[in-house]
């Protein structure tokens, strides 16, 4: 269960957000300068919020009162940002061994294999992340997060450098994943095509959450003229 | 009329363009054509070159390593941590390349030398610095210190930050994530503005003659040599000063060679 009750100002934005999730996946839905990736970032660590509470699976990550504030390496997240960041330098393998080093060399390879293995991307362990497609990239990119067996999963903009047809097969895939991994997982994305990743929605715009619900509520009573828009397009999700 | 404009821009360009290449490589070239092969070998056995290219190997090689162990930890300081200490360090560093060597000679010698700032109690603890090889070291990592702790912070700024991010996440501690991210994905322009240290350092003359002085096989470097030879004989000065371009030169092929980038990447210093 991630708990987050944070507020900040980034820029222009007055970013208070309350919510909590449990082991599901939730979409955080919003137009651009809503504030999502600033989001992304005070939970991460990297912006330190002006007050407020983060807490992972009943672990303190963040508390403005009791002054704790877990640096980013410590708070076990996997994160994926919009360009999934592999580094250039390291080749697939490297990369996905990068957050073992508490592991022995064996068991590092072994691990980082396992999970290369379970996204369909073992073939790949030998190439540099410049060789790869952008599907691959992110099937690497998860492999590498999951590797350290985080206990929560954020992905900014998941398919935002796909193309259309790799988009479709991976939103696909990762909803499989996402269900059989069983983390408390945010995305964070401006695609209403997305939708179908979570199992609920909040709709993030001007820094506040607007509304949150499954596709369907929101799509039965949008809050807001983004969010009848967001879902004018798409399909009732399938039961 | 236009083509003619144009083409009248085309030649002024090229004619302007040749005159500055030109005047930038006439005096190379009379380094080259006016020796003669005895000339050379006769300026070569002057007994100022080889004290003088021992000790500016050994200087610029202390001062490169202080400079770059340093220099690489502050500028990525000052690339990561924004602020008004950042710039303000980021200002002081560049302040040696703005004044005259002269100057910065100077100004060592007030701040370390027997009457400077810190002389006197440098000297109570045995530490003397002016008129030393040190002094010569201290000297050299002054004046050669902005071009590579500019070139390192435009290199460090450039790392996609989404990079760090994510490396902090994989656990990696700030350490790591410097040594096993910023720097391998900054080396290039760590290199090139390595190279251009050394190569400022190795032609330092004027803060070098004023705050360590000129005494053979001490504080004597190259340059230094050249200037001592001339008084006497210009052949031998000149032998000198080939064996500097032969060096500069061999360095800058070695870079070519084995990090194809970092010429170009040390002079992107200001892009950042």
């Amino acid at each position: 269960m991630l708990e987050l009750r944070v507020a900040r100002k980034v820029g222009r934005i007055d970013l208070r957000v309350d919510f909590s999730v449990g082991r599901e996946t939730v979409l955080i839905a919003g137009p651009n300068g809503a504030g999502k990736t600033s989001l992304l970032r005070l939970l991460l660590g990297v912006v330190e919020p002006e007050s407020g509470r983060i807490a992972l699976d009943g672990r303190l990550l963040f508390d403005a009162e009791a002054r704790v504030d877990v640096p980013v390496e410590q708070r076990r997240l996997g994160y994926l940002p919009q360009d999934y960041a592999l580094f250039p330098h390291l080749d697939v393998l490297q990369n996905v061994t990068f957050g073992l080093l508490a592991l022995g060399r064996t068991e590092r390879v072994r691990r980082a294999t396992g999970w290369l293995e379970r996204l369909g991307a073992a073939q790949l362990s030998r190439r540099s992340p410049g060789e790869l497609s952008g599907g691959e990239r992110q099937r690497v990119a998860l492999a590498r997060a999951l590797a350290r067996e985080p206990q929560a999963l954020l992905l900014d903009e998941p398919f935002a450098s796909l193309d259309a047809v790799a988009r479709r097969d991976l939103r696909a895939a990762l909803r499989g994943w996402l269900a059989e991994w069983q983390l408390p997982a945010l995305i964070v994305s401006h695609d209403a095509a997305d939708a179908v990743l979570g199992d609920r929605i909040f709709v993030l715009e001007a820094g506040r959450v607007i509304q949150r619900g499954t596709i369907d509520e929101l799509r039965r009573a949008p809050a807001s003229d983004f969010v009848a828009e967001l879902f004018a397009a798409t399909e009732p999700r399938a039961p | 009329m236009r083509v003619r404009g144009a083409s009248l821009w085309s030649l002024a360009q090229l004619f302007t363009s040749a005159l500055l290449v030109a005047f930038l490589l006439l005096p190379i070239v009379g380094l080259v054509a006016t020796l003669s092969w005895e000339e050379l070998i006769g300026g070569l056995r002057n007994p100022l070159l080889i004290p003088a290219l021992r000790l500016s190997l050994i200087t610029t090689a202390s001062s490169l390593s202080i400079v770059v162990i340093l220099g690489t930890l502050l500028a990525w300081r000052i690339a990561r941590v924004p602020g008004r200490i950042s710039r303000w360090m980021e200002a002081i560093a560049q302040v040696p390349a703005v004044i005259p060597p002269a100057v910065a000679g100077v100004g060592l010698l007030l701040a370390f030398g027997r009457r400077g700032l810190f002389g006197a109690w440098l000297s109570a603890h045995g530490l003397g610095l002016s008129f030393t090889t040190p002094a010569v070291v201290m000297a050299e990592a002054f004046v050669s210190a902005p071009f590579f702790v500019q070139a390192a912070i435009a290199s460090f700024r450039r790392v996609d930050e989404n990079l760090l991010v994510v490396a902090s996440t994989l656990g990696a501690s700030p350490f790591r994530v410097f040594l096993r991210v910023a720097v391998p994905l900054s080396a290039p322009g760590l290199i090139g503005g390595a190279a251009m240290s050394w190569a400022r350092s190795l032609g330092e003359f004027g803060a070098t003659l004023l705050f360590a002085g000129n005494l053979t096989g001490r504080t004597q470097t190259l340059p230094l040599a050249v200037y001592t030879a001339m008084e006497s004989d210009l052949r031998g000065a000149q032998a000198l000063s080939l064996v500097m371009v032969a060096v500069a030169f061999a360095v800058l092929l070695l870079l070519r060679r084995f990090a194809p980038g970092a010429p170009a990447a040390a002079m992107q210093v200001d892009r950042a």
